[in-house]
């Protein structure tokens, strides 16, 4: 099998830049969610107050980063912004702060969303209590949203680490563009390294996001046993 | 999820649409302001100690990354060599075909050194730089029947490749052959492969690395219709460093310096029927 092109993944560093492009797309997505989620709850909070204006913005900031392509926000925020505002971060900072961006304004309306779900007489329960409107969310709204929203953060988060693959578009040496120097480099020589290093990348996605996916059925399995 | 009326949704378009508006409305113009403020001169660059330069990551042999991780190739050797010359460190930024002109001026690159032909479009938005590569448009055949001038073309399927300065010219200046288009360099070897047609037209540059690996074919036809030239791209109104820059390549062509990184970094790419004067200029 010598022209199987498998070589080209154990011939020289290839491997570990491979893994180093890995370490690149976790660390980008991991610092997003992270983020993300914090500022998404805090806004999906805000979202549920009356305040008018305030609910406008916010849905505009989501509706904004829900329509506009993932793509078209990295090009926008490392080639266009720049130019106008002279600010010029590193390429993956950019990639956090818009990953970041996109996570928060998702996990707002899934926040919003589980918040509101919460049967009406639960809140007004607490109401009858004489909890403060921070209690309520505390002790009351929070603990039995949370169960609700988590499936659709644990799908957010597998797409997160997906799109982080568009990343490459803006000079971020992630997974990806790592390994297409590698297949570039070769393909004069071992034109089936193509297919073993996409199977490698494969696997790599495959690793990192099966057990996310298995938490969401387990979540899933266990609220509706919860609910019978 | 609610229902949104029509009434908002009509409000959030109109507000998302004057948001973009502002936003296209300050970039007209500030676009204008930003080459007031030289950021990338010569002097900057020195004082900042690095010289950060757009290469490609994925073209060998002119730029491209070695299996132990190295950035290598014609253009990376210039442009290593530049740095050196300026006495700054070098930082390589990675990009596309398509993002070669936003890198240079959204500021993210002092200087492209990625097989950045001229062309009038893109002499518009950045500056060149004296050349330091040529390519034409060349004609590969089979050995045993091989085609060495155009008029052997004549009636016969020639294959070329959308979008090309082969397809380009064969369209517009020799129209006596039969065009057989493809979508990919892939597709148009396969079909020169299978007899699809006599002959195929692409930069010679790639063609003379294909027929390194190809050695039944053979390049007839080296060069015809419009010679065209790689250049070292810098931000428009950048002329400290553009001037830099064109001495650089006079200085380095009198040293002898594309004769060497020819014969490092492309001749064993190439075979041996191309000279280094069929690709490097005596300016």
């Amino acid at each position: 099998m010598a022209h199987s092109g498998i070589d080209v993944l154990t011939a020289g560093s290839n491997f570990s830049r491979l893994l180093g492009g890995l370490w690149v797309t976790v660390k980008i997505a991991l610092i997003a969610i992270l983020i993300g989620t914090i500022v998404g709850i805090l806004l999906g909070i805000l979202r549920t107050l009356p305040n008018r204006p305030l609910r406008f913005i916010l849905r505009l900031y989501l509706e904004f980063f829900r329509i506009v392509p993932t793509v078209v926000l990295l090009f926008l925020f490392y080639y266009i912004l720049p130019k106008q505002f002279n600010v010029n971060l590193p390429a993956e900072t950019v990639a956090t702060l818009v990953f970041a961006l996109w996570v928060a304004s998702e996990m707002s309306d899934i926040v919003r969303g589980a918040l509101e779900s919460v049967p009406q007489h639960q809140k007004e329960a607490g109401q009858a209590i004489g909890l403060s409107y921070w209690q309520l969310q505390r002790y009351v709204l929070i603990p039995q949203a949370w169960p609700l929203g988590l499936p659709a953060t644990v799908n957010l988060m597998t797409r997160v680490v997906k799109t982080t693959s568009l990343l490459m578009l803006i000079s971020v040496m992630d997974v990806i563009n790592i390994g297409q120097q590698i297949i570039e480099a070769n393909n004069k020589t071992a034109p089936n390294g193509v297919f073993w290093i996409y199977g490698i990348i494969f696997m790599f996605y495959f690793i990192i996001n099966y057990p996310l996916s298995r938490w969401d059925k387990h979540l899933n399995k266990r609220r509706l046993e919860a609910n019978h | 999820m609610r229902k949104l009326g029509l009434k908002r949704l009509l409000t959030t378009v109109g507000v998302l649409a004057i948001l973009i508006g502002a936003l296209a409305g300050c970039g007209s113009s500030k676009a204008s302001s930003s080459h007031t403020t030289n950021q990338n001169s010569v002097a900057k660059i020195k004082k900042r100690g690095t010289l950060r330069v757009a290469v490609f990551g994925d073209l060998p042999p002119y730029g491209w990354v070695n299996k132990s991780g190295q950035r290598v190739g014609y253009d990376v050797t210039l442009a290593r060599r530049v740095a050196k010359d300026l006495g700054v460190k070098i930082k390589f930024v990675q990009v596309n075909a398509n993002n070669r002109v936003d890198a240079l001026n959204a500021n993210k690159v002092d200087i492209v050194l990625a097989n950045f032909t001229v062309t009038s479009e893109r002499k518009q938005v950045v500056a060149f730089a004296k050349a330091y590569m040529k390519v034409s448009v060349g004609v590969v055949s089979p050995k045993d029947a091989k085609i060495t001038k155009v008029s052997q073309l004549k009636g016969q399927n020639l294959i070329v490749t959308k979008g090309t300065t082969a397809e380009n010219y064969f369209t517009s200046q020799q129209t006596s052959a039969n065009l057989l288009k493809f979508d990919s360099k892939t597709q148009q070897f396969n079909a020169l492969k299978n007899k699809r047609g006599v002959a195929l037209a692409d930069d010679n540059s790639y063609l003379y690395a294909w027929v390194k690996n190809n050695p039944k074919y053979t390049v007839g036809i080296k060069g015809i219709g419009p010679k065209q030239y790689i250049s070292p791209a810098v931000k428009k109104g950048n002329t400290s460093l553009l001037n830099w820059t064109n001495q650089e390549i006079t200085k380095l062509t009198k040293a002898g310096f594309f004769k060497t990184d020819y014969q490092q970094q492309l001749a064993p790419y190439f075979g041996k029927e191309v000279k280094a004067s069929d690709i490097i200029i005596n300016h």
